[in-house]
C-alpha cells in the first residue's frame, strides 16, 4: 500500500495511453466536443471561484495596477506596476508583525505538539485494543467534522470568562493554543495512522528478539519509517492552524497582542475602505508563509521517503 | 499530500499481541489527551445547552431566525454539494487518467482551498466581485450581486468545499486503473454508460466519503461566508453565522448560541458517523479486492 | 456485467435539480437583491440601533403606509456598514453614527449630496436622533467613578470600541479630548489626558454593541457608551450603573434615503415615519434623544440629564466634521497618533 507521501507523484502520473487512442480517449466528434466543453466549463468554474479571486488578492495586496495603452485586449500594450513599498509597509508595521508572528509561532508549536501526540495516539489506535477504542476513534475525528464556529463556542465556553471549571483563557495565547490543538489533532493522527497500519512489523520483531527495548526499537525502526508521514502531518496541521479563524474568533483579541493573523485580516477587512489593501497585503504574506512551509515539508517528506525505499 | 488524510484509510494489519502493561502508559496518555482536549469541551457544551432545559433548547432552535438560518444552510448545501461532486468526478477522472499541459496547475488549483485560510478565501471573493473589485461595477450594473447575497454565500461555500470529492476519489481511480473501462469500450459501451456502470460503482465508497466531507464542510463553513455575506439578519445568515451573531449577544442570548451550536454539532456528528461507516466499508471492500 | 449502483436518471435528476435552482436564484437580478418582493426595504444602520429599529418597523407596519412593507435589516459598526454599502450591500434607508460615514456614501453617489437639506429630515439637518456619551460602571460603582477625571486613575480598565470601525468610538475619544478644551485647560492638557485615558483602555471591540457585550461578559471595569445603549441595558435589567460626566458631546446620528431608496415607496414612507411625531416619540421612549423639536419639548422629562452650552461640545462648534477628521482622525490626527502610541492601530 502506498504511503501518504508517495501518493503525490502517483496522483500526477497517469498510466500511459496506448498510441492507437486519441488524446483524451474519445473517438467521436460529439465526444471530443463534449470533453472540450466540459473542460472549458471546468476551467471557467475554477477561474470563477479560485483563480480570479486569488489574483484579486494578489493585485490588491501588492498594489498591482494594469495600464492599457493600446485598444482593448491587445495586452502586449499593457504595463503593470506594483506598489511593493505599500505592501511592505502593510506587512511590517507593528500590529501586523505581532499578528503574523503570533500565528507563525503558535502554528509551529501546535503542529509540533500534535505531531508527537499524533504518533502516540496512532500507535494506540493501531496496536492496542481496549473497550471504548471505537469511541476514541470517533472523538478524534470530531474536530474534523465539527464546524469551526462550534469548536469556537465549545472552547470559549469551557475556557472563557464564564468557565464552569474556572479556567479563564479568554484573550490569552494559551486559549488560542488550546483551540488550535483542538482543530489540528485529526490531521496529525490521520497522517500517521495508515502508515502504521501497513507496517508489517517484521523488522520490529527482529529488533526485539535481538534484545532491543521498546523505546530503542521505536526510535531506530519505527520512527524513521514514520518520518515522511509525520512531516506531512506537520505540514497539514501547520497550514490549518495558521489559517484557522472560526475556532479562535471568539477567544482571540484584546490589547492587539492576542490577535492572530486571520483575525487581524478580518479586522482590517471590517475597517474597510483603505484597509482592504492592508488586509490583502497581510493575506499575501500569510499565503507565502504557508506555501513555503507546505513546500518544504513536502520536499522533506519525499526526500526521506526516497531515502527509506533505497 | 492532502489526499491520504481525506481518503479512507488502508486495510488494517493483523493485531499484534504484546504485553498490556507495556502498552498501558501510552494508552492512558492517548485517552487522557483526547478526552481533555476534545471530549471535555464538547461534553460541557452539550451539558450547558441541555442544562438550560430541553424545552429551552427546542424553543431556541425553532425560533424564526434559527429556522431561517437552517433553511439557508440547507439550500446552500443543496446547490454546492452536487456541483462540487460533478466537478470533482470530472476533474478527478482527468487528473487520474490523462496527461495534458496544465495538469500540474489543475492539481494545484484544487489544493488551494485546503491550504488557504477561509478568511482569505472570503476576502479574495470580495475583492474580486464586490463593487470595488475589477469586475464589480460591471456585475452590479447587470444585476449580479455576487457578494452580500445568497449567490455570494454559494460561491464562497463552493470555493472552500471544492477539493474533497476529488481528493477522495483520485487515489482510488489510480489504484483501480482503466482496464475494466477499456474492456467495456471494446465491447461497445459508450462514455456515459461506462461512467455510470463501471467507474462510479467502483469508486462508490470513496465517492460517498468525499460527498459526506463536502456536505460537512458546506454546512460548517464560517470565515469565508462571514466576509462575503454582509450583516443582514434573517436573509444571509447561515447557521454558523447565526451562532456567531447569537454569541455576540451573550450574556443576553446564551441559549440561542449554545442551542444553535449543539444543533450544528449534532448534524455534524451524524455526518461523522456516516463517514466512519463509509470508511469501514471502504476498508472491507479493499480487503476483498486485495 | 455489474449492475449500476446509481440509476442514471435518478443521479441526473439529483444533480440537475439543484443546478436549476442555482441558475434561477442567480439569474434574476431582482431576486438576488430583494427576494422578498419589491415592497422590501433594506435598512442599514449602526450597531446600537438594531433594537429600536425592530420597534420602529413594527410600529410602522401597523400604519396604513406600512401595511405591506417588509424589512431586511443589517446592523454593525458604523464605518464597516458604510463600506459594505459602497462595496455593494443593498441599502434603501441608512442610519450611521457619524456624518463622515454618510459622506462616504455621498462620495460614491449612493446618497444625494443634499441629503441633509432636502426630504423628510431637512428640518433636523438629516439627524434622526441624538445621544450623549456616558460612563458605564459595575453596580455600586466600586471604583467611585464620578466623571472624566476618574477615568485616568490607576486600576481603571476601560472598554471602548475601535475608532476605525465604530462611530461610537470616535465620539468617545473626541469628547475625552474636548472636555478638557471646553474647560479651557488647553491643548497640551487635553492631549495629556487623552493619552492617559487610552493607556487605561484594555479592549477595543469593533462596534458599540460589541463593546457593551464584552463589558457585560467581564472585560474591563468601565465602559464608554452611548446613553441610549446604556439606558436600554439598564431597562433590560443588566447589572450596570450609568454615570453622566460633567462635560459631554452632542452625538448626532445622520439618516438618509439612498438612490435605490428614493424610488422605493415603502422606503420613502418609512423614512418619513422616522422623522414624524409618532416615530420620534418612539425614539424618545427608547432613550434616544429626539430631534423633532415638538417631540423633544414634550419628552424633556425622559432625559433629566441636560447640558448647558458651556458643558456641551458640538461638531458645529468644532468647525464641522471635515475639520474634526483632519485634526483628530486623519493619518496624522491627534487621536490616531495616540492610538498608535498605545499599540491599538498601525
Amino acid at each position: 500500500m502506498a504511503g501518504p507521501a508517495s501518493d503525490i507523484p502517483q496522483a500526477l502520473k497517469a498510466p500511459p495511453a496506448p498510441r492507437s487512442r486519441r488524446r483524451f480517449g474519445v473517438r467521436t466528434l460529439g465526444g471530443v466536443l463534449g470533453v472540450f466543453g466540459g473542460s472549458a466549463l471546468l476551467m471557467g468554474y475554477l477561474s470563477l471561484i479560485v483563480l480570479i479571486p486569488i489574483a484579486a488578492v494578489a493585485a490588491h495586496g501588492l498594489g498591482i495596477t494594469v495600464h492599457t495603452h493600446g485598444w482593448g485586449l491587445a495586452f502586449w500594450h499593457w504595463t503593470g506596476t506594483t506598489d511593493f513599498s505599500a505592501f511592505w509597509a502593510n506587512v511590517t508595521n507593528a500590529t501586523a508583525r505581532q499578528a503574523i508572528w503570533l500565528s507563525l509561532w503558535l502554528s509551529l508549536a501546535v503542529a509540533a505538539v500534535n505531531a508527537v501526540l499524533g504518533v502516540v495516539i496512532a500507535l494506540v489506535l493501531v496496536r492496542d485494543t481496549f473497550p471504548g477504542k471505537r469511541l476514541l476513534e470517533g472523538v478524534i475525528d470530531l474536530p474534523f467534522a465539527l464546524p469551526t464556529i462550534v469548536a469556537g463556542v465549545v472552547i470559549v465556553y469551557l475556557y472563557g470568562q464564564a468557565s464552569p471549571v474556572h479556567i479563564n483563557l479568554y484573550e490569552t495565547w494559551m486559549g488560542l493554543f488550546v483551540a488550535l490543538l483542538f482543530v489540528t489533532l485529526p490531521f496529525s493522527v490521520r497522517a500517521v495512522q495508515p502508515v502504521l497500519e501497513s507496517f508489517d512489523g517484521q523488522a520490529e520483531d527482529a529488533s526485539r528478539s535481538l534484545g532491543a527495548g521498546g523505546i530503542r526499537t521505536f526510535m531506530s525502526i519505527l520512527l524513521p519509517s514514520l518520518l515522511p508521514a509525520i512531516l506531512t502531518g506537520f505540514g497539514l496541521a501547520f497550514a490549518r492552524a495558521i489559517g484557522e479563524f472560526g475556532s479562535i474568533s471568539l477567544i482571540s483579541g484584546g490589547l492587539g497582542r492576542t490577535t492572530p493573523a486571520s483575525a487581524y485580516i478580518f479586522n482590517l477587512f471590517s475597517d474597510g475602505g483603505s484597509y482592504y489593501s492592508a488586509a490583502a497585503a497581510v493575506s499575501v504574506a500569510l499565503l507565502v508563509i504557508s506555501l513555503l512551509l507546505l513546500a518544504s515539508t513536502g520536499v522533506a517528506s519525499t526526500r526521506v521517503q526516497r531515502r527509506l525505499s533505497q | 499530500m492532502t489526499a491520504s488524510v481525506i481518503a479512507p484509510v488502508a486495510e488494517p494489519v493483523r493485531n499484534r499481541e504484546t504485553n498490556t502493561r507495556r502498552r498501558l502508559p501510552l494508552r492512558l496518555l492517548a485517552i487522557a489527551y483526547v478526552s481533555l482536549l476534545i471530549g471535555l469541551p464538547v461534553a460541557f457544551l452539550f451539558g450547558k445547552a441541555f442544562g438550560l432545559g430541553v424545552g429551552t433548547f427546542w424553543h431556541q432552535i425553532t425560533e424564526p431566525g434559527a429556522l431561517d438560518a437552517l433553511e439557508l444552510s440547507a439550500k446552500v448545501a443543496a446547490i454546492v454539494v452536487p456541483v462540487n461532486t460533478v466537478v470533482g468526478i470530472g476533474a478527478g477522472l482527468l487528473l487520474a487518467r490523462r496527461r495534458f499541459p496544465g495538469k500540474r496547475l489543475l492539481d494545484l488549483t484544487f489544493d488551494v482551498p485546503i491550504a488557504i485560510s477561509p478568511i482569505i478565501i472570503g476576502l479574495s471573493l470580495f475583492l474580486a466581485y464586490s463593487k470595488i473589485g475589477a469586475f464589480g461595477p460591471w456585475l452590479f450594473k447587470h444585476g449580479f450581486m455576487l457578494v452580500f447575497s445568497v449567490p455570494g454565500i454559494v460561491l464562497a461555500t463552493m470555493a472552500v468545499s471544492l477539493p474533497y470529492v476529488l481528493r477522495s476519489i483520485v487515489p482510488v481511480l489510480i489504484e483501480i486503473g482503466e482496464t475494466q473501462e477499456q474492456a467495456a469500450r471494446t465491447l461497445g459501451a459508450g462514455m456515459w454508460r461506462r461512467l455510470f456502470t463501471i467507474t462510479l460503482p467502483a469508486i462508490r465508497w470513496a465517492l460517498l466519503y468525499g460527498i459526506a466531507l463536502t456536505l460537512a464542510r458546506t454546512l460548517g463553513e464560517f470565515g469565508a461566508v462571514l466576509i462575503v455575506s454582509g450583516n443582514v439578519t434573517d436573509k444571509t445568515q447561515t447557521l454558523p453565522i447565526y451562532i456567531y451573531d447569537a454569541w455576540d449577544q451573550v450574556p443576553t442570548n446564551d441559549a440561542g448560541a449554545f442551542s444553535g451550536a449543539v444543533l450544528l454539532a449534532l448534524i455534524s456528528i451524524t455526518v461523522l458517523v456516516v463517514l466512519s461507516i463509509l470508511r469501514a466499508r471502504e476498508r472491507r471492500l479493499r480487503v476483498d479486492i486485495a | 456485467m455489474r449492475r449500476p449502483i446509481f440509476r442514471r436518471s435518478s443521479l441526473i435528476g439529483v444533480l440537475v435539480l439543484p443546478l436549476t435552482l442555482a441558475l434561477i436564484s442567480t439569474s434574476d437580478p431582482a431576486s438576488a437583491v430583494a427576494p422578498r418582493g419589491s415592497d422590501n426595504v433594506n435598512v442599514v444602520g449602526y450597531s446600537i440601533v438594531s433594537g429600536i429599529y425592530s420597534k420602529l418597523e413594527a410600529a410602522f407596519q401597523k400604519t396604513t403606509a406600512g401595511k405591506n412593507v417588509t424589512f431586511s435589516n443589517s446592523f454593525g459598526a458604523s464605518t464597516t456598514q458604510a463600506n459594505d454599502v459602497v462595496a455593494g450591500q443593498a441599502a434603501d434607508v441608512v442610519n450611521f453614527s457619524t456624518v463622515p460615514d454618510m459622506q462616504l456614501l455621498v462620495d460614491n453617489g449612493i446618497v444625494a449630496s443634499k441629503w441633509n437639506s432636502t426630504g423628510a429630515g431637512k428640518a433636523e439637518g438629516g439627524f434622526v436622533s441624538d445621544s450623549v456619551v456616558v460612563i458605564v460602571v459595575k453596580p455600586g460603582n466600586p471604583l467611585h467613578i464620578t466623571g472624566w477625571p476618574s477615568l485616568i486613575k490607576s486600576g481603571v480598565q476601560i472598554v471602548t470600541p475601535d475608532p476605525i470601525s465604530s462611530g461610537s468610538a470616535r465620539w468617545n475619544l473626541l469628547e475625552a479630548y474636548e472636555q478638557q478644551i471646553i474647560q479651557k485647560k488647553g491643548a497640551a492638557a487635553a492631549a495629556k489626558y487623552t493619552n492617559a485615558l487610552v493607556k487605561n483602555v484594555v479592549a477595543e471591540p469593533s462596534s458599540g454593541s460589541k463593546a457593551l457585550t464584552a463589558f457585560l461578559a467581564g472585560t474591563g471595569n468601565v465602559l464608554l457608551a452611548y446613553e441610549s445603549d446604556a439606558s436600554a441595558a439598564l431597562t433590560a435589567g443588566k447589572p450596570i450603573k450609568v454615570v453622566y460626566p460633567a462635560q459631554d458631546i452632542l452625538i448626532q446620528t445622520p439618516a438618509a434615503l439612498t438612490d435605490t431608496g428614493s424610488t422605493n415607496k415603502g422606503a420613502k414612507a418609512f423614512f418619513t415615519y422616522l422623522f414624524s411625531p409618532a416615530g420620534q416619540s418612539l425614539w424618545a421612549h427608547n432613550a434616544f434623544r429626539p430631534t423633532l423639536k415638538s417631540v423633544a419639548t414634550a419628552t424633556k422629562s425622559l432625559f433629566p440629564h441636560t447640558y448647558k452650552a458651556t458643558q456641551l461640545t458640538t461638531i458645529a462648534s468644532l468647525g464641522g466634521w471635515p475639520a474634526v477628521i483632519n485634526k483628530f482622525f486623519s493619518t496624522n490626527g491627534i487621536i490616531t497618533k495616540i492610538e498608535q502610541a498605545h499599540g491599538w492601530t498601525s
